[in-house]
C-alpha cells in the first residue's frame, strides 16, 4: 500500500510516487521544516544532515549538507519557486559533489488520499542525457551510487 | 562508454510510451509475431511495426527472420540493466520514506498526546 513507484516520463521526467498514513498537511511539514527534515532525509544509514537550512517561501533558499562522521560530506542547493501549503512545493536543486551537478525542477503535490496522504514528485531535467547521467551516477540525497561516486572523488 | 550511454537513452525514450511499454509486457509471455502484437493492441501492423523499430533501436528487443515473419523477443540484458539504475534509485528513496513514516508517526501521537 506504502509501495514506492518510480518510473520515467518522456525523455526529460522522472516521476515518483508514495503513500503515507498522515495528513497531507503533516507530509508538507515533514518536506518543509527542517527540523523534521534533518530526521528522514538521510539516505544510507550512519549518514546525518548536519546543515538544513529551508527557508520555504517563493525565492527562499534551500542548502543541506550531509556528512557520514568519517570526515565525508557532500551538499545540495536550491531554490523554492512556489509554495502552496498544504499540497504544492515547486523548486530548483542541484547537487555540489563538489561542482554543481545540472539543475533538477521539482514539483512535489501532496494530496489527500482517504485518511492518508498521496505524494507525486515529479523531477524535469534539462534534457535526456541529464537524466539518464542523473540516474547512472545517483540523482538527490541518499542515492547510494552518489555516495559511492563521491567517494571516488576524494 | 559513449554509444552504452546514448543506447540508454533510446531505451528511455523507447520505455517512454506505454504502447511500447505493454508491448514488452506482452513479450515477456514469450517470442511474438507482429501479427500476434497487433491483436490485443487493435491497432494496425504498420503501427505496431514502428514501435518494434523504436524497441529494435533501443536494444530492448531482439528479431530473427522466420520466412516471411519476424518474430520478436526481450532483450533479456537490456532491461535489467535499465531497472538496476531505476533500481538503485528506487531503494534510496525508499529509504527515506520508511524513515518519513516513523516521523509522520511520532508527530501524529505527538499530536493525540497534546489532545489529551
Amino acid at each position: 500500500m506504502n509501495q514506492l513507484t518510480l518510473v520515467t516520463e518522456g525523455e526529460r521526467h522522472i516521476v515518483v510516487t508514495r503513500r503515507f498514513a498522515a495528513a497531507p498537511e503533516a507530509v508538507f511539514r515533514a518536506h518543509t521544516e527542517p527540523r523534521l527534515i534533518q530526521r528522514w532525509m538521510l539516505g544510507p544509514d550512519g549518514w546525518t544532515m548536519p546543515v538544513c537550512s529551508c527557508d520555504a517561501r517563493p525565492g527562499g533558499k534551500i542548502r543541506y549538507e550531509w556528512a557520514d562522521g568519517k570526515g565525508r560530506s557532500f551538499a545540495l542547493t536550491g531554490e523554492f519557486l512556489e509554495l502552496v501549503p498544504f499540497s504544492r512545493i515547486v523548486h530548483v536543486e542541484r547537487m555540489l559533489l563538489p561542482a554543481a551537478t545540472p539543475d533538477n525542477h521539482i514539483e512535489t503535490r501532496f494530496d489527500a488520499d482517504g485518511a492518508g496522504t498521496l505524494m507525486t514528485m515529479r523531477m524535469t531535467l534539462p534534457d535526456a542525457a541529464t537524466r539518464a547521467k542523473m540516474l547512472e551516477t545517483g540523482m538527490a540525497q541518499g542515492m547510494e551510487a552518489s555516495y559511492a561516486r563521491f567517494e571516488a572523488l576524494t | 562508454m559513449v554509444a552504452h550511454r546514448t543506447n540508454l537513452n533510446a531505451s528511455f525514450a523507447a520505455l517512454a510510451d506505454p504502447t511500447r511499454r505493454a508491448i514488452l509486457a506482452r513479450l515477456t509471455l514469450g517470442e511474438s509475431t507482429v501479427m500476434e502484437l497487433a491483436e490485443p493492441f487493435a491497432m494496425t501492423q504498420p503501427a505496431v511495426s514502428r514501435h518494434l523499430k523504436v524497441l529494435e533501436q533501443a536494444g530492448l528487443i531482439l528479431r530473427r527472420v522466420d520466412g516471411a515473419k519476424r518474430p520478436c523477443r526481450l532483450a533479456p540484458a537490456a532491461l535489467t540493466e535499465i531497472d538496476g539504475w531505476l533500481e538503485t534509485l528506487r531503494r534510496a528513496l525508499a529509504k527515506n520514506y520508511d524513515r518519513l513514516d516513523l516521523v509522520l508517526a511520532e508527530m501524529q501521537s505527538g499530536k493525540r498526546g497534546r489532545g489529551r
